[in-house]
C-alpha cells in the first residue's frame, strides 16, 4: 500500500464544513474478492459552496455519492471505514431509521435519467408531495399547495395543469426539473447531483444548471456536482475534485485545477490543452486505454499503464496524496520529484 | 449422463488462459483468448454445460428419465391389461407384496394402472405438444412473415383460442367427436397452441428484418424457404422452451379429462384412477393419492426441465 | 375513456361470431346429422318438429345458409332446446351461471391475494428461507392438478376435520336470512375456491416475484429511496404497483383457464354450475347445451378480459395515453 499517509484534513477551511467526509472506505463483495471501489476518500463542502467530482465513469463517482447517501445496493458494495458527516452528525453511524429521517430532507440527490429517476405510475406532483408528507405533514391541501410552489420555483410553466400528469407526459427537462423540485423540498443542506445534465439536450443542460445556481443562492445549501463535463465543472462549481479507481489523485480551487493540473490524468482529461479551449461541449478528452477494472489494478500507481510520464516508481508503489499548495492536493511522484511549486511533502 | 457432460465441459474452462499474470501492462491480448476459446466450444456442449448447473432441472430431468422408464418398462412387468381385475379390491399399499401400491375399488392393481397410466400420460403429453408446436408455430411464422391482414386475422383467431375455456373446449370436442386417445390428443393440442404462436410471431418479428434473411430475399429464395430454413432455427430456443411447458400443461388437461371419466376408456390413465377411487375417499383415500402424487411428480419434473431449458438455452434472460 | 370503452367491447362480437362459428365447424364435423347434434339424438319423431328445425336451421340449404342462420339463432339467443330439462337451453345456462360466476370470482381473488402477497415477501425476503419456502411451494402448487389437490383438501378438512362441508352449495334446512344464506355458501365455497386459486396463486407468485425483483432495479426505487421513504412505503408505493401489471396481463390471459378449472373442481365438490352441467351434458349427447356453454362461457371470458383490460387501464397510465 501507500508509503505516504493522506495529509490530515485542510488545517482552516475557508468556511465551517456543512459535509466533511473523510477516508471513505466502499468496499464490492465480490465472488473474485473485495474490492476497494472507493479508497480513502476526504473531501468537504461548505454552506453555499459547490464541488464538482470529475473522472471517467467507473473511477467510483457514482458509487462515492451513492455512499454519502447510504444507498449502495447493499448485498454487493458497504462502507466499510471512513466518516460522513453532515452538521456534525456522523451519517455512516445512523441507524437505516434514521438515515431515512436525513435523506431528502438535510441530504438530497438528484439522479443522471429523469425519464427513468420518476415512477411511471404516479403523477408528478404526488411524487413531490410524498417527501413533504414524509418529512414535513401537513394537511393535503397545504401539502398540495407547497409541491405546486416549488413545481412553479423550478419554472414549471402552467403548474397546475402539470401537476396531475405522469412523467412520460413531460419532456426530459420537465422531469429533471420534477426531481429537483423534490429533492429541494424540505431545503436540504447539502444536494448531490450525479450527472444530472448527462442525458439532456445542451440548451436544456444550461437552463437546468442555472436553476440550481439561482437555488443554492437562495437556499445557501451545499453542492455536490458529479459529472464528465468540465464545461458544468467550469460554469458551476467552485472546487473541483478529481477521482481515478476509487481514489482522489488531485483536488484543489476550479482556477487553480484548470490554470494549472498538476496530475497527469488532470492534464488528460483536460486534452493537455488551455482550459479556455475545452472538447466541444467541455467533454473530457479521450485519454488513451482505459480504466481498470478494479479487480485488477496495477501494482503501483493505477494510472500508471496510461500515464506519458510514469517511471520506475510508479511501478512499485501508490502515490499517496500531498499537498504542493494550500488548499490544493494531488497524488503523484512525479509532482513530488519535479517539485512543482515544493509546498510541503507530507510524509516522505 | 449429466455426469460426463459435465466433466467434459469443464475443461475447456479451466484451461483457459484467464488465470495467467493478470497483472500484465497490455489488458487487450489478454481478453481475446478466453473469448475465442468460447466461441470454439461447441454450443451443445455448452448448453449442457448450463443446464447441469442448475441441480433443480438436474432433479426435474432425473425424474423425467425415471417416468420414461417406467412408461417403457411397463408391458414388461405388467404384460397383462392392467384393467383387469387381480385381486380383493382395496388393499393398502404395502400390505400385500404382490400388490405395492394395493387394488382399487375393483381390485386391480395399482402398480400396474400407474405404470401404463406413464404410457398413457407421455404419449398424449407428448403428442399434444408436438400438434401444439406445428399450430403454434405454423400460425405464429405465417402471421408475423406475411404480416398486414394475414397477421391480423391470424391473430384473431389466436385470441379466440385463447378466449374459449380450454377444459370446455376439449369436452366439447370429445363430447362431439368421440371419446378416444386420437381425439383428446388433438384437442389438448388445440387449446395450447396459443402461447407458442405468440411467442413465434414475436421472434419472427424480431428476426424478419435481420440482413441476413434480407440476404435470402435478395438471392431470391422463396418465402417457405427462408421461414423454415433461415428464420425458423434462429427463433426456435425459445419455442422449445415454450414446447415443453406445453408437455406439462398437456398432462394436466389429459388428467381431468381422465378424471372427469371422459377419457379413453380402454386405456389405463393416472386421471381416471382418481376419479374412480373418488367415492371411497372415506375408507381409501390413498386409490386417489397415489396417481395423484404420479400426475404431481411428472409436471413437476417437466417445469422443472423446462425452467432449466429456458435458462439454459437464453442465458441472457436469466435474472442475474 | 367512453370511447376506449366502447371500442374494447366491440371487440368482443369478433370474438364470439369466431366462437360460433367454431361450434358450428364441430357440428359439421361431427358423425351425425346436423338435426341429429341439434335434437341431441333424442330420435324427436314429430314430424312437425323436424319440419320447424329443418326451415330454422336451413338444412335443405347450402352450409354457408346453414351457417348464416345458425348464427342469427345464436345472436338471438336461441341456443336450441334441451329435451332433458324441457327447457330451452339458454334457461337451462342461466340457472346455473350464477354458481360458476361466484366460483371464478372467489378462485381469482383467492389466487390474487395468495400469490400477490407470497410474491411480495418472497421479493422483499429474497434469498432468505422465507423466499426459499415460498418458492418451493410455489412449484409444487403448480404441478399439483386442481382436481386431486380439491379430493386431497376434501380428505383432510372434510373427512377427517369434519371443518367444512363434502360438497354442495347450500346445506339443506338454513335459512337463517340473507346473511345466514351468505354464510353457509361461503363454507361451501372455501374448498372448490381454494383448490383452483391455489394453482393459479402458485403462478402469480412466481410471476409476481420476479417482476418485484424486476421493478427493485429500477432507478426510480432508488429516487424513492432518497427521498428518504422507509422501505415498506418504498414496496407499497412504488414497487409494488408497477410490478402489478404484469400479474394483471397473466390474468386475463388465464381466464379462460379458470373457467374451465372451474368445471373440473366443481365435479369433486358438487357445486351446482356450468361444469355439473356440461358433464351431464356431454355424457349425455345433449349437443345443443354443450355448445351453448362453449357459446356463453366464451361470452363471460371475453368481458372478463374487457374488464381485466380496463383495470390495466387505469394501472398504467402510459397505456391510457395511447
Amino acid at each position: 500500500m501507500a508509503l505516504i499517509d493522506a495529509p490530515p484534513l485542510t488545517p482552516l477551511p475557508p468556511a465551517p464544513a456543512l459535509l466533511s467526509v473523510s477516508d471513505l472506505e466502499v468496499t464490492l463483495f465480490t465472488r473474485a474478492g473485495q474490492l476497494k471501489a472507493v479508497d480513502r476518500l476526504s473531501l468537504e463542502v461548505a454552506a453555499g459552496e459547490t464541488l464538482a467530482i470529475v473522472g471517467e465513469s467507473g473511477c467510483g463517482k457514482s458509487i462515492s455519492a451513492l455512499a454519502l447517501m447510504r444507498l449502495l445496493p447493499e448485498p454487493p458494495a458497504k462502507i466499510t471505514g471512513g466518516s460522513v458527516r453532515l452538521a456534525g452528525r456522523d451519517l455512516t453511524r445512523l441507524s437505516e431509521g434514521e438515515m431515512q429521517r436525513v435523506r431528502g430532507k438535510d441530504l438530497a440527490m438528484i439522479f443522471q435519467d429523469p425519464m427513468s429517476a420518476l415512477n411511471p405510475v404516479l403523477t408528478v406532483g404526488r411524487q413531490i408531495v410524498e417527501v413533504i408528507a414524509r418529512h414535513d405533514p401537513a394537511s393535503h391541501r397545504a401539502m398540495q399547495a407547497r409541491a405546486l410552489e416549488l413545481m412553479r420555483k423550478v419554472r414549471i410553466p402552467d403548474a397546475e395543469r402539470r401537476f396531475n400528469d405522469y412523467p412520460h407526459q413531460l419532456s426530459g427537462g420537465m422531469n429533471q426539473r420534477i426531481v429537483i423540485a423534490m429533492a429541494i423540498a424540505c431545503q436540504p443542506k447539502v444536494l448531490v447531483a450525479d450527472e444530472p445534465t448527462t442525458a439532456l439536450d445542451v440548451t436544456i443542460q444550461a437552463q437546468i444548471l442555472d436553476l440550481m445556481k439561482e437555488l443554492q443562492a437562495e437556499t445557501g445549501m451545499g453542492l455536490i456536482i458529479i459529472t464528465h463535463d468540465l464545461g458544468v465543472v467550469a460554469e458551476t462549481a467552485d472546487r473541483v475534485l478529481v477521482m481515478y479507481a476509487g481514489r482522489k489523485v488531485e483536488d484543489g480551487t476550479v482556477d487553480a485545477v484548470f490554470d494549472r493540473p498538476l496530475h497527469p490524468y488532470t492534464r488528460g482529461l483536460m486534452g493537455a490543452t488551455p482550459s479556455a479551449t475545452l472538447q466541444p461541449h467541455g467533454r473530457l478528452a479521450e485519454i488513451p486505454g482505459s480504466v481498470p477494472a478494479l479487480a485488477d489494478l496495477p501494482a503501483g500507481c493505477a494510472f500508471n499503464n496510461r500515464c506519458p510520464i510514469a517511471f520506475a516508481r510508479c511501478f512499485a508503489e501508490r502515490p499517496g496524496l500531498t499537498m504542493p499548495a494550500p488548499a490544493r492536493s494531488v497524488a503523484c511522484f512525479a509532482v513530488e520529484q519535479e517539485g512543482v511549486r515544493h509546498g510541503d511533502p507530507v510524509g516522505a | 449422463m449429466s455426469l460426463t457432460t459435465s466433466s467434459l465441459t469443464t475443461s475447456p474452462l479451466a484451461t483457459s488462459p484467464s488465470t495467467t499474470s493478470p497483472a500484465a501492462p497490455a489488458p487487450a491480448p489478454l481478453v481475446t483468448p478466453v473469448v475465442l476459446a468460447g466461441r470454439r466450444r461447441s454450443p451443445v456442449l455448452d448448453f449442457c454445460r448450463r443446464f447441469a448447473r442448475n441441480p433443480a432441472a438436474l432433479v426435474g430431468l432425473v425424474l423425467v428419465l425415471a417416468l420414461v422408464a417406467v412408461a417403457l418398462a411397463a408391458p414388461y412387468y405388467y404384460p397383462r391389461d392392467p384393467l383387469r381385475i387381480v385381486g380383493r379390491p382395496e388393499l393398502w399399499p404395502f400390505t400385500n407384496p404382490r400388490f405395492p401400491l394395493g387394488t382399487d375399488s375393483l381390485g386391480r392393481d395399482i402398480a400396474a394402472v400407474v405404470a401404463h397410466g406413464a404410457r398413457t400420460t407421455l404419449m398424449i403429453g407428448l403428442f399434444a405438444s408436438l400438434t401444439a408446436t406445428l399450430i403454434g408455430v405454423g400460425v405464429g411464422a405465417t402471421a408475423a412473415y406475411f404480416g398486414g391482414w394475414v397477421d391480423e386475422v391470424l391473430m384473431r383467431v389466436t385470441e379466440l383460442f385463447q378466449t374459449v375455456p380450454n377444459i370446455i373446449f376439449i369436452l366439447t370436442v370429445v363430447a362431439v367427436l368421440g371419446q378416444s386417445i386420437g381425439n383428446i390428443t388433438i384437442a389438448v393440442g388445440v387449446v395450447t397452441w396459443t402461447p407458442i404462436a405468440r411467442m413465434t410471431r414475436a421472434e419472427f418479428l424480431a428476426l424478419r428484418d435481420r440482413e441476413f434473411v434480407q440476404a435470402c430475399r435478395a438471392m431470391g429464395m422463396g418465402d417457405v424457404r427462408i421461414m423454415l430454413g433461415e428464420i425458423l432455427p434462429n427463433a426456435l430456443p425459445p419455442v422449445i422452451v415454450l414446447s415443453s411447458l406445453v408437455v406439462a400443461s398437456a398432462v394436466l388437461f389429459e388428467s381431468a379429462v381422465s378424471f372427469l371419466g371422459l377419457g379413453d376408456p380402454n386405456v389405463a390413465s393416472w386421471g381416471g384412477l382418481i376419479g374412480q377411487g373418488r367415492t371411497l375417499i372415506r375408507s381409501s383415500w390413498y386409490i386417489c393419492a397415489v396417481p395423484g402424487v404420479a400426475i404431481m411428480l411428472t409436471v413437476l419434473a417437466l417445469n422443472l426441465v423446462g425452467d432449466g431449458l429456458n435458462d439454459a438455452l437464453n442465458p441472457k434472460l436469466r435474472d442475474r | 375513456m367512453r370511447r376506449i370503452l366502447l371500442r374494447r367491447f366491440a371487440q368482443i362480437i369478433p370474438l364470439i361470431l369466431g366462437v360460433i362459428v367454431l361450434n358450428f365447424a364441430l357440428i359439421q364435423m361431427s358423425p351425425g346429422s346436423f338435426l341429429d347434434v341439434m335434437t341431441a339424438e333424442q330420435q324427436v319423431s314429430d314430424p312437425a318438429m323436424i319440419e320447424r328445425m329443418r326451415v330454422l336451421y336451413g338444412m335443405d340449404k347450402p352450409v354457408i345458409i346453414q351457417l348464416l342462420k345458425y348464427i342469427w339463432s345464436v345472436l338471438t339467443l336461441d341456443f336450441g332446446y334441451s329435451y332433458r330439462q324441457n327447457e330451452t337451453v339458454l334457461a337451462v345456462i342461466m340457472q346455473a351461471l350464477p354458481a360458476t360466476v361466484i366460483l371464478m370470482l372467489a378462485s381469482i381473488a383467492i389466487a390474487l391475494l395468495v400469490g400477490v402477497l407470497a410474491g411480495v415477501v418472497a421479493a422483499v425476503k429474497v434469498n432468505t428461507l422465507w423466499d426459499n419456502l415460498i418458492s418451493v411451494g410455489a412449484v409444487f402448487f403448480f404441478a399439483a392438478p386442481t382436481f386431486w389437490l380439491g379430493i386431497m383438501l376434501m380428505i383432510v378438512f372434510s373427512v377427517r376435520l369434519g371443518w367444512l362441508p363434502v360438497g354442495g352449495m347450500r346445506d339443506i334446512g338454513v335459512d337463517h336470512g340473507v346473511i345466514g344464506i351468505a354464510l353457509d355458501v361461503m363454507r361451501h365455497l372455501a374448498l372448490p375456491a381454494l383448490s383452483l386459486g391455489l394453482f393459479y396463486a402458485a403462478m402469480y407468485t412466481r410471476v409476481m416475484r420476479a417482476s418485484m425483483l424486476e421493478v427493485f432495479r429500477h432507478d426510480f426505487v432508488r429516487t424513492a429511496r432518497a427521498k428518504g421513504l422507509s422501505g415498506a412505503q418504498v414496496v407499497v408505493r412504488h414497487v409494488f404497483r408497477n410490478a402489478l401489471l404484469p400479474v394483471v396481463t397473466l390474468l386475463g390471459l388465464q381466464l379462460g383457464t379458470v373457467l374451465g378449472g372451474s368445471v373440473v373442481i366443481e365435479t369433486v365438490f358438487s357445486w351446482p354450475d356450468i361444469g355439473s352441467l356440461m358433464l351431464d351434458s356431454v355424457m349425455s349427447r345433449n349437443y345443443p347445451v354443450v355448445l351453448g356453454v362453449l357459446v356463453l362461457s366464451s361470452l363471460i371470458v371475453a368481458v372478463a378480459n374487457a374488464l381485466v383490460d380496463i383495470a390495466y387501464f387505469r394501472l398504467d397510465p402510459r397505456i391510457r395515453a395511447r
